[in-house]
């Protein structure tokens, strides 16, 4: 069975605009699944659609079945065992992501406390493993306020809390597009470390063809709601065959040429 | 290519221009509550102590003078210290205990319910604090616990009204989302993310109604819908001193210049707290 399963996903604004169209994939425990697309294709409406986060004023149809639970329509008691467990997210912006008033070493502590139940001194233990696990060894950076971080420590604090849960699926939302180039190819490696070392499947969201193609063979390119393609990256660099993915690839490729990156 | 190197500008080094605000009340509500302490354990004279002569000038016997019934005015002044701090706690803690509940269940309410609860918040705010005191009093007898109820009632609507606002724009914020996803249930979300991101503003506002209510539990005793007889208020004394302020001014300057400390005292601190209670504003901008 596989970890998770999206079929017929419909999701609709009040005002019944369709922002998530009959949308269908699959991932496999430990598997990896890359979703490309512009802004406003649907790609993080389907990713809040996963956890059951979407906000209530959206309709949503269809089925997403999370580790065998239906998450379409299911009550916040359901979720909340499904959420962490079995699934968690990094979204785009840390600072955002984090509460501004709690210390670093408290937001990896909670979900940690909660998921394994430890307390006192194997709780600080396991805390201080979390951050060393994202390369976070310094022992202020337990003690900072999200602010007093820069946006690499923040995304790699971010990703401890996500992992904190010991989740099999990482969702991982745009995760490297609010840092800086060289950042960003370091936390795309943590996250390719992590994902392979735990074992966890990787639903990967991004805009950006490189990033995605650095941490996933299968993608699924949506615009407008609509998965207009799926396939391997490598195949679809070679041969696009909707005229969408062939736009993508052909700008991607003039922007390296642009760059001298080839 | 040239690595291109940023260095971020420096923030300036946060200059302390609220502090003189913040020491400057601490001492007035500090001097406020020191007496209102000692009035616990000392008093130059018996409350109930005629024995002073009518409206007598003040002297090294009766700092203050005397009123026209011929007690002391200080310790009239030191019991009304008391009675303004305990009213003006109590009717904060009446108001954010109500308050607080209502605007959060407000804040997570289905559209429909919100509604109704503004509204009926609406309702509670253009209600005059005078006729709801009358009412209470009616009901429940003069008294310091109707005073604080009555002060209590009137703050909640207002302070429901900020929580619920503060609350509903920190569920909007990622890190809510973010606690959801890690399988953080509604009452932790609340306990460790919502009040601690919404107090530092409240605690200020809070502050502030505690301003405003010891203003009002003057106004109140003044009208004589405040504490009964023995409990010395300022409001109450101002109004014994009206008909005799020509004569034995000091009589109404020394209840008022007592409430003018408390009142500028408490928003000094007021705003102090807001430089100090919100890590937000000590970050570089």
């Amino acid at each position: 069975m596989s970890l998770l399963a999206v079929s017929a996903l419909t999701v609709r604004t009040a005002e019944g605009r369709v922002l998530v169209d009959d949308l269908a994939f699959d991932l496999a425990a430990g598997g990896r699944l890359g979703i490309i697309g512009e802004s406003g294709s649907g790609k993080s409406v389907t990713s809040l659609a996963v956890t059951g986060l979407l906000p209530p004023a959206l309709t949503v149809d269809g089925s997403v079945l999370l580790d065998g639970v239906q998450i379409v329509g299911a009550p916040e008691r359901r979720l909340v065992g499904v959420r962490g467990r079995v699934a968690s997210v990094v979204f785009q912006e840390p600072l955002t992501a984090l509460d501004p008033l709690m210390r670093i070493g408290r937001q990896v502590a909670e979900p940690i406390a909660r998921h394994r139940g430890l307390r006192g001194a194997a709780l600080r233990g396991a805390v201080a493993d979390a951050l060393a696990e994202v390369a976070l060894d310094d022992a202020r950076i337990t003690r900072a306020y999200p602010h007093e971080l820069s946006g690499g420590q923040r995304q790699r604090a971010a990703i401890a809390i996500a992992l904190a849960s010991r989740p099999r699926l990482l969702i991982a939302d745009e995760p490297t597009t609010a840092l800086d180039v060289t950042v960003q190819a370091q936390i795309l490696r943590l996250l390719d470390d992590l994902v392979e070392a735990r074992g966890m499947a990787l639903l990967f969201i991004s805009h950006d063809l490189a990033v995605v193609s650095a941490m996933t063979s299968d993608v699924v390119v949506m615009r407008s709601g609509v998965a207009v393609e799926r396939g391997t990256v490598a195949g679809m660099l070679a041969a696009p065959t909707d005229p969408y993915t062939a736009e993508l690839v052909r700008s991607a490729r003039s922007l390296d040429d642009r760059l001298g990156r080839r | 290519m040239t690595a291109a190197i940023v260095l971020e500008p420096q923030a300036p080094a946060r200059r302390r221009r609220h502090s003189w605000t913040l020491i400057l009340g601490l001492v007035l509500v500090g001097a406020v509550a020191a007496t209102a302490l000692l009035s616990l354990v000392w008093l130059p004279y018996p409350p109930d102590d005629t024995t002073g002569g009518r409206l007598e000038e003040p002297s090294w016997q009766h700092l203050l003078g005397t009123d026209k019934l011929g007690r002391d005015l200080a310790t009239q002044v030191m019991i009304g210290a008391r009675i303004a701090l305990t009213v003006g706690l109590g009717s904060v803690v009446v108001g954010a205990l109500i308050g607080i509940t209502i605007g959060l269940l407000a804040a997570f309410a289905t559209p429909w319910l919100d509604d109704t609860i503004s509204a009926g918040l609406d309702v509670v705010i253009a209600f005059p604090v005078l006729l709801l005191a009358m009412l209470i009093v009616a009901a429940q007898g003069a008294s310091l616990v109707s005073v604080m109820v009555a002060i209590g009632l009137a703050m909640s609507a207002v302070v429901a009204r900020l929580t619920r606002v503060l609350t509903k724009r920190v569920l909007g914020e990622q890190y809510v989302t973010a606690a959801r996803t890690s399988g953080t249930r509604w009452p932790g979300i609340v306990a460790r993310h919502i009040m601690p991101n919404i107090w530092p503003t409240l605690s200020v506002n809070l502050a502030l109604q505690f301003g405003v209510a010891v203003l009002a539990e003057a106004s109140l005793s003044y009208l004589g819908l405040g504490a009964p007889p023995p409990n010395a208020s300022w409001g109450r004394l101002l109004q014994e001193a009206q008909g005799t302020f020509v004569t034995a001014p000091v009589g109404a300057i020394a209840p008022g210049l007592a409430l003018i400390a408390l009142v500028l005292g408490v928003n000094f601190v007021a705003d102090g707290l807001r430089d100090i209670a919100d890590p937000a504003r000590r970050r570089s901008r």
